[in-house]
C-alpha cells in the first residue's frame, strides 16, 4: 500500500470525475448541433498521428495541381521558392521551378520597376498583385490565400478535401444565386468558386492517374505542409520530448517514494 | 501619522495659520505640477493628429446613379450611401413604424430622401451587411441582408427580421447618442465627421 | 580565487551574508521552510503556475525579438516566426499553448483555495494578492491574444474594448482612448504589445507578495489546521522539492502533448486569417479560459432597473472576479478544510459545474436554450457566493477536527475521508 495514498483525497477524484461526465453530458448540444450539418468525410493522411510525417511525392503532386490548377486565382502568400526543397527538389530544380515565374522588383536605376524571372529567395507570386484586383477578376469574390487555409478552417485538411470533392447539383427547389455553384460542404452550400478539378485536369509525372479524389488528396496535402511546414520536425522532437519526460517522471516518482519513505 | 504631527503642531502653536496656509499652497502646487506633468502622457494615448486627420471623409456623390449603392470608408468602419429610387423611399416612408423593432421614422434617418447614409454594420454582432453590389441579397425588403445571422433591413436601413436589436447607425450616432455626424457641403457631396 | 582550502565556500557565503543575507534567506525560504507534511498534489499548483510565469516570459522575450508590432506587418512577423525562425515554431506554440496551460493551473489552485478554505484567517491577504494577480493575467492574456493580429484577435479586441462604451456619458470617450483611435488598429496594437510586455513583470512583483504573505504563516494544508509545532512539518527541501518536480514532469508531459501533436487544438482557426476590419467572423469566441466571464456578460439580455442590458452585463462579468475579494468574509464558516464541512463539501461541486456550465454557454452562440441555461448558471455563480457561502457557514454543523496534523497522520487517514467517524477532540 503506498503510504501517501492515505493523504490523497479519494471523494475529490471522483468528484472530479463527476464533473467531467457532467460537463460531458452539456457539450454534448454541441456535438448535436454539429451534426445538422452533414459531416467532414475522414481521410487518411500520412501527416496524421504521432509519426505522421509527410509523403513528399504527394506534395509534389500537390504542388503541380496547386500550380497548374489553384493558382490562377489562389496566392500562396506565405511560401518562398526555397521552401520547395523542403518537401524533395533539389536545387537545381527549385531553382528552374522559381525561373519558371516572373517577379516585379526595382526600382532600377532608371527608376522603373521591371520583370525578372524569380530566383529561389523569392516569394511565390500571386496570380493579382492585390486583393481589389482579385475580386475585380472574381465578380467580387476574394479567392482566399491558400498558404494558411488549412490551419484557417474548421476540420483542417479534411474540410478542404470535402470542398474541392463536395460539388453536387443542387437539390430541388434550392434557390441558388446567380454565379454561385452548389457545394455540400460549404457554409450556406453556395460558393462563388466553380468546381475546380476535372478528372486529367493534370498529368502527374510519376504514372498516378489524376483522379478528383487523387488530386484533391494531393493538393490537400501540399496545402498542409505550406500552412504547417515544420510538422515532421515537430512530431520527431515531440516524440523523443515526451519519451524523455516519461522517463524523467519515472525516475522523480521512484526518488519522491524514497525520500519520503521516512514520514509515512 | 502626519495628521497626529499636524495636530500636535497645531496645539503647540495655537493660532498658526500662516504655517496652514503655507503646507497647503505646497500641497496645491505640488498637486498641480504631478497633474500638469502627467495629462501629457495621457493624451499620448488619445488618437494622434494623424489619425484625427482620417476622421473626416469628404464624399463626391455626383458619380452615383439613382439605384446605385457606394461604400466609403470612415473610421475604419464601412459607410453605405445609398442612392435611392423614388420607390425605395415610398417603401421606406410608408411602413407603418409602431410594428418596427426600433421604431424610427425615415425622416428622421435621412437628411435628403434621396441620400441614406448608414453605417455599414450589423447591429447584431457587427458583421457587414450585403447589399451594396448589384446581385447581393437584400432580403425581403430591398435594402441590406446580414449573412451572418440572417438580420435583414428596409431601404432605410430599420431592422425588419433577424436578431439584431436596433437599426443601423448613422454615422457618429453610436459615438455621440445624437444627430447624425454628416453634412451636405452642396447637392452633391456630403462631409462625414 | 586563489584560496581553494576546503570551507572557503563556506567563507564566501557567510561574507556576502554578513552584508547581504541572500543566502540566509534562500535557505530559509525554500530549503528549511517548514511545510505542513500532509500536502496533497493539489498543493503543486502553486509553484506549477510560478514555474509557467517563467516559461511564459522567457518564450514571450524570445518571441519579442522577432514579433513586430505593426497592424501591417503582425501577422507575418508571426508567420516567419513559424517558418523561418530557428525554433520559431517551438517558442510560438509554447507560448500559445502556454496560455492555455497557465490558467487551467491557475484555475486549479484557485478551486484548490476554494474547497480547503485557504482564504481563511490568517490568509486573507495572500487570497487578495492572488485575486489581483488573476486579474492581471486576464489583462496580460487578453492583451497578448491580440498580438498576431489575426481576425478572432482583432474581433476580440474590438468586441471586449466596445464593452466600456456601455459606460454611461463618459464611454465612448474611453473607448476611443483606448483604441487610439476610432476603431481598433495600429496605435491599438502598439499599446497593446507594450503593456503585454510590461505586465507580466508586475505579476512577477506581485507573486513576490503572494510567496510573502504565503510564508508569513506557511502553507494551509488538506485538514485545514493550523501548524502546532514541528512534529507537523517538513522541511521544504527535499521533501517537496521532489513532489514538485515530479509533479512538474506529468504536467509537462501534458503541455508537450498539445505543443507538439495538438498545437492548435486550443487555438481558433479564424486566428490563422489576417485582420479584416471590414470583415467580421461569424462567431466571436474568445479564449477558452475566458469563456465564462464571456457568458455571464452575455446572460444579461435585459435591463435591470436603470441599467442598460449592456452596461449590466459588463459589471456583472467584472463583479465574477471582484467578488472573490470578499470571500474570506462571505464564508462564515471557521472551518477551512472542507473535509470537515459535510454541506460545504458537496455544495462546492455545484459551483464547479456551473463554472462549466457558464464556459460551455460561452463557446456556443447566445440563442434559445444556450441563453437560458447562461442565465440560470449566473443567477447561481452569484447565488453561491452572496447566499450560499454566508449561509452555509451559520447552518451547518462541521465534523470534529484532528487535534494536529501529526495526530491526524499518526491515527490513519482513511476515517478522515469524510465518513465522519469520531477523532480525538482537540
Amino acid at each position: 500500500m503506498a503510504p501517501e495514498r492515505r493523504w490523497r483525497s479519494p471523494e475529490m477524484l471522483k468528484h472530479v470525475f463527476a464533473a467531467m461526465a457532467l460537463s460531458t453530458v452539456l457539450l454534448a448540444p454541441v456535438l448535436v448541433r454539429a451534426a445538422d450539418e452533414i459531416p467532414l468525410p475522414r481521410q487518411e493522411w500520412s501527416f496524421e498521428g504521432v509519426f505522421g510525417t509527410y509523403d513528399l511525392a504527394s506534395l509534389q503532386r500537390g504542388f503541380q495541381v496547386y500550380k497548374e490548377v489553384c493558382s490562377v486565382c489562389h496566392p500562396v502568400k506565405h511560401l518562398y521558392f526555397r521552401n520547395l526543397a523542403e518537401i524533395g527538389y533539389n536545387e537545381d530544380e527549385v531553382k528552374a521551378i522559381a525561373a519558371g515565374y516572373q517577379v516585379t522588383d526595382g526600382p532600377n536605376d532608371e527608376g522603373q520597376m521591371y520583370q525578372r524571372p524569380g530566383r529561389p529567395s523569392d516569394p511565390v507570386p500571386g496570380p493579382f498583385p492585390n486583393d481589389q484586383a482579385a475580386r475585380a477578376a472574381n465578380n467580387g469574390a476574394l479567392p482566399p490565400d491558400q498558404s494558411l487555409i488549412v490551419k484557417a478552417r474548421p476540420g483542417g485538411p479534411n474540410y478542404v478535401y470535402a470542398i474541392l470533392t463536395g460539388y453536387k447539383e443542387a437539390p430541388e427547389g434550392f434557390k441558388m444565386l446567380e454565379g454561385m455553384n452548389y457545394n455540400e460542404f460549404f457554409a450556406g452550400h453556395q460558393i462563388a468558386m466553380p468546381p475546380p478539378l476535372s478528372d486529367n485536369s493534370v498529368t502527374f509525372a510519376d504514372g498516378t492517374p489524376a483522379t478528383v479524389p487523387q488530386m484533391a488528396h494531393d493538393v490537400t496535402s501540399f496545402l498542409t505542409w505550406a500552412a504547417e511546414p515544420n510538422l515532421d520536425d515537430r512530431h520527431r522532437i515531440g516524440f523523443k520530448v515526451i519519451m524523455f519526460l516519461i522517463v524523467a517522471a519515472g525516475v522523480f516518482y521512484a526518488a519522491k517514494r524514497k525520500i519520503w519513505a521516512p514520514i509515512h | 501619522m502626519a495628521d497626529v504631527a499636524q495636530q500636535n503642531v497645531h496645539q503647540a502653536h495655537p493660532g498658526e495659520t500662516r504655517r496652514d496656509f503655507l503646507l497647503l499652497t505646497a500641497g496645491a502646487i505640488g498637486g498641480v505640477g504631478v497633474a500638469a506633468t502627467i495629462w501629457p502622457f495621457i493624451d499620448t494615448l488619445n488618437p494622434a493628429r494623424d489619425t484625427l486627420a482620417e476622421s473626416t471623409t469628404e464624399v463626391d456623390l455626383a458619380p452615383v446613379q439613382v439605384g446605385q449603392r457606394l461604400t466609403v470608408k470612415w473610421r475604419g468602419k464601412p459607410v453605405f450611401i445609398a442612392h435611392r429610387t423614388p420607390e425605395e423611399i415610398k417603401a421606406a416612408q410608408d411602413v407603418d413604424i409602431s410594428q418596427l423593432r426600433d421604431p424610427q421614422k425615415d425622416s428622421e434617418r435621412v437628411q435628403k430622401p434621396e441620400w441614406l447614409i448608414i453605417v455599414g454594420v450589423c447591429t447584431h454582432l457587427g458583421c457587414i451587411p450585403l447589399g451594396q453590389h448589384t446581385g447581393d441579397p437584400r432580403g425581403q425588403y430591398g435594402g441590406w441582408f446580414c449573412p451572418c445571422h440572417g438580420s435583414v433591413y428596409d431601404t432605410s436601413g430599420r431592422i425588419r427580421q433577424g436578431p439584431a436589436p436596433l437599426n443601423l447607425w448613422l454615422p457618429g450616432e453610436a459615438e455621440l447618442a445624437s444627430k447624425a455626424l454628416y453634412k451636405f457641403t452642396s447637392d452633391t457631396a456630403i462631409t462625414i465627421g | 580565487m586563489a584560496d581553494t582550502r576546503p570551507g572557503a565556500t563556506a567563507r564566501i557565503i557567510r561574507w556576502i551574508d554578513y552584508r547581504l543575507p541572500f543566502v540566509q534567506f534562500l535557505n530559509h525560504e525554500l530549503n528549511e521552510y517548514p511545510t505542513p507534511r500532509n500536502l496533497s498534489y493539489w498543493w503543486n499548483f502553486g509553484s506549477l503556475s510560478g514555474i509557467m510565469l517563467v516559461v511564459m516570459i522567457v518564450t514571450g522575450i524570445m518571441l519579442a525579438t522577432q514579433y513586430t508590432p505593426s497592424a501591417d506587418l503582425a501577422f507575418d512577423s508571426v508567420e516567419r516566426i513559424m517558418r523561418d525562425v530557428n525554433y520559431g515554431w517551438l517558442l510560438r506554440y509554447l507560448h500559445m499553448n502556454g496560455g492555455s496551460m497557465f490558467f487551467a493551473i491557475v484555475y486549479i489552485h484557485l478551486f484548490r483555495g476554494l474547497y480547503y478554505g485557504s482564504y481563511k484567517t490568517p490568509r486573507e491577504l495572500l487570497w487578495i494578492i492572488g485575486v489581483i494577480i488573476l486579474l492581471l493575467l486576464v489583462a496580460t492574456a487578453f492583451m497578448g491574444y491580440v498580438l498576431p493580429w489575426g481576425q478572432m484577435s482583432y474581433w476580440a479586441a474590438t468586441v471586449i474594448t466596445n464593452l466600456f462604451s456601455a459606460i454611461p456619458v463618459i464611454g465612448p470617450g474611453i473607448v476611443t482612448f483606448l483604441w487610439g483611435g476610432f476603431t481598433v488598429g495600429d496605435p491599438t496594437l502598439h499599446r497593446f504589445y507594450a503593456l503585454h510586455y510590461l505586465l507580466p513583470f508586475v505579476i512577477v512583483a506581485i507573486v513576490l507578495l503572494h510567496l510573502v504573505a504565503l510564508h508569513r504563516h506557511g502553507s494551509n494544508n488538506p485538514l485545514g489546521i493550523d501548524q502546532k509545532g514541528p512534529q507537523d512539518t517538513i522541511p521544504f527541501h527535499p521533501y517537496y522539492t521532489i513532489k514538485d518536480l515530479f509533479g512538474l514532469t506529468v504536467f509537462l508531459l501534458i503541455y508537450a502533448f498539445f505543443v507538439f501533436y495538438a498545437p492548435n487544438f486550443l487555438g481558433e482557426p479564424d486566428n490563422y486569417i489576417p485582420a479584416n476590419p471590414m470583415q467580421t467572423p461569424n462567431h466571436i469566441v474568445p479564449e477558452w479560459y475566458l469563456l465564462p466571464y464571456y457568458a455571464i456578460l452575455r446572460s444579461i439580455t435585459f435591463p435591470i432597473l436603470f441599467i442598460s442590458s449592456k452596461l449590466a452585463g459588463v459589471i456583472l462579468a467584472f463583479s465574477s472576479i471582484f467578488i472573490l475579494f470578499f470571500l474570506p468574509w462571505l464564508d462564515t464558516s471557521p472551518v477551512r478544510s472542507a473535509r470537515f464541512r459535510p454541506i460545504y463539501k458537496r455544495v462546492f461541486w455545484l459551483l464547479v459545474i456551473d463554472v462549466i456550465a457558464l464556459g460551455w454557454v460561452g463557446a456556443n452562440p447566445p440563442e434559445g436554450i444556450v441563453v437560458t441555461v447562461g442565465q440560470i448558471a449566473t443567477l447561481y455563480y452569484f447565488i453561491h457566493m452572496l447566499i450560499l457561502f454566508p449561509l452555509i457557514g451559520k447552518l451547518e454543523r462541521p465534523l470534529p477536527l484532528p487535534s494536529s496534523i501529526s495526530a491526524a497522520v499518526q491515527s490513519g487517514g482513511a476515517r478522515l475521508s469524510g465518513a465522519g467517524a469520531p477523532l480525538a477532540k482537540p
